[in-house]
């Protein structure tokens, strides 16, 4: 584009010293798009490792599975924490529900991927549908997110015993059920803390995006991207998307695998 | 004010199914990594083989989004080094607070 200045004085052979190049191939959008991600990908990356940190410095359980409690002494097994799934009250179905999630994500990550490819054809009618796909994968893994904190906070029928230091600064021994930042029933303070904290964050991401992904689509509906002559905002906004979706496939490692 | 032609004036360009083919069997790919970490998650035995596993898998996937769906590799080489590259700092990270984590775990228990 700008090798072709018609700016006055400026010769249009300027040479590599003589302004204008694009080296990166790129628009300033994009550009400063990835740049932000590289920033984002350092916050995440910190809280992740930081959680790696935390939960190393804790003993694991080391008992069979089916005989778990939940205790501060030791890290919960992720697969026995997170094993409710909405309307089936008392199954145990472990990691079932958090699997649906991911599919989820992944699959709006799949149609944002085919929006972009709609909007490299300048195919509006592609662009659109495949964006409202996207939106409508946001919002439900939003929902879903919804129900796993709400069910994380509020816990099983059960709960469990602890020892602990409540918040008037006093050792207690009571029944807990479910999770604050204070004491939860399944494991160590920080272990409902970090989750709160990275999930938590995570989410914040996704409706940033849901937000975003409308706007596009309202722009892209009325045709804003047909007058200005290219789709880029739709790929731009596809970095943001994808870029949540990348997040939530480590998430999902720490948090639910390890 | 005048109405807007809402009609597009910018050439549409047919599908190229051979791209569209991609995208889905990239999502395919993507899919059966998480199906494999789902079935090792209740069949393998806890412990360091099984989360390095993990590990590996996951920036496996996460190479599949970058790559695939980012179209990183697309990009010009400056662009996807300079993304690239800062990452290895989180090797460093990585490594420091897992010594870091272990330590105070020899230190409390």
């Amino acid at each position: 584009m700008s090798a072709h200045s018609t700016a006055i004085g400026v010769s249009s052979k300027r040479g590599v010293w003589g302004g204008g190049n694009e080296p990166l191939k790129a628009s300033y959008g994009k550009l400063m798009m990835w740049f932000f991600l590289l920033s984002d990908i350092f916050t995440f990356a910190a809280f992740l490792i930081s959680y790696l940190a935390i939960r190393v410095s804790y003993p694991a359980y080391t008992g069979p599975a089916d005989t778990f409690v939940g205790s501060n002494e030791y890290w919960p097994v992720p697969e026995l924490v997170f094993e409710a799934v909405p309307f089936l009250h008392g199954i145990h179905a472990p990691l079932v529900f958090v699997g649906i999630m991911t599919f989820i994500l992944i699959s709006s990550s799949v149609t944002m991927v085919l929006a972009v490819e709609a909007g490299h054809r300048n195919d509006r009618n592609d662009v659109v549908k495949w964006m409202l796909w996207t939106m409508l994968g946001g919002i439900t893994f939003l929902a879903c997110q919804a129900w796993e904190w709400n069910h994380f906070i509020h816990g099983t029928d059960g709960g469990t015993v602890l020892t602990y230091v409540n918040s008037l600064n006093r050792q207690v021994t009571e029944t807990v059920f479910g999770a604050n930042l204070v004491v939860n029933e399944y494991g160590p303070a920080s272990f409902a803390q970090l989750f709160f904290f990275i999930t938590g964050f995570h989410g914040f991401h996704v409706t940033i995006g849901v937000v975003l992904l409308f706007l596009c689509f309202y722009q892209a509906a009325v045709g804003v991207y047909d007058r200005r002559g290219h789709y880029e905002m739709v790929e731009k906004i596809g970095l943001y998307w994808h870029f949540v979706d990348l997040v939530w496939v480590f998430v999902f490692t720490l948090f639910y695998l390890i | 004010m005048e109405i807007q032609d809402n009609k597009s004036t910018l050439e549409v360009t047919p599908r190229n199914d051979e791209k569209i083919k991609k995208i889905w069997k990239t999502a395919g790919i993507l899919l059966a990594i998480t199906v494999a970490e789902f079935i090792m998650a209740f069949t393998m035995d806890r412990g360091i083989l099984l989360y390095a596993l993990f590990i590996i898998l996951t920036i496996w996937k996460a190479k599949y989004i970058m790559m695939e769906f980012m179209h990183l590799g697309d990009e010009a080489k400056p662009l996807f080094y300079s993304i690239i590259v800062p990452l290895i700092f989180l090797v460093w990270l990585l490594i420091a607070l897992a010594k870091e984590g272990s330590d105070i775990f020899m230190m409390r228990w």
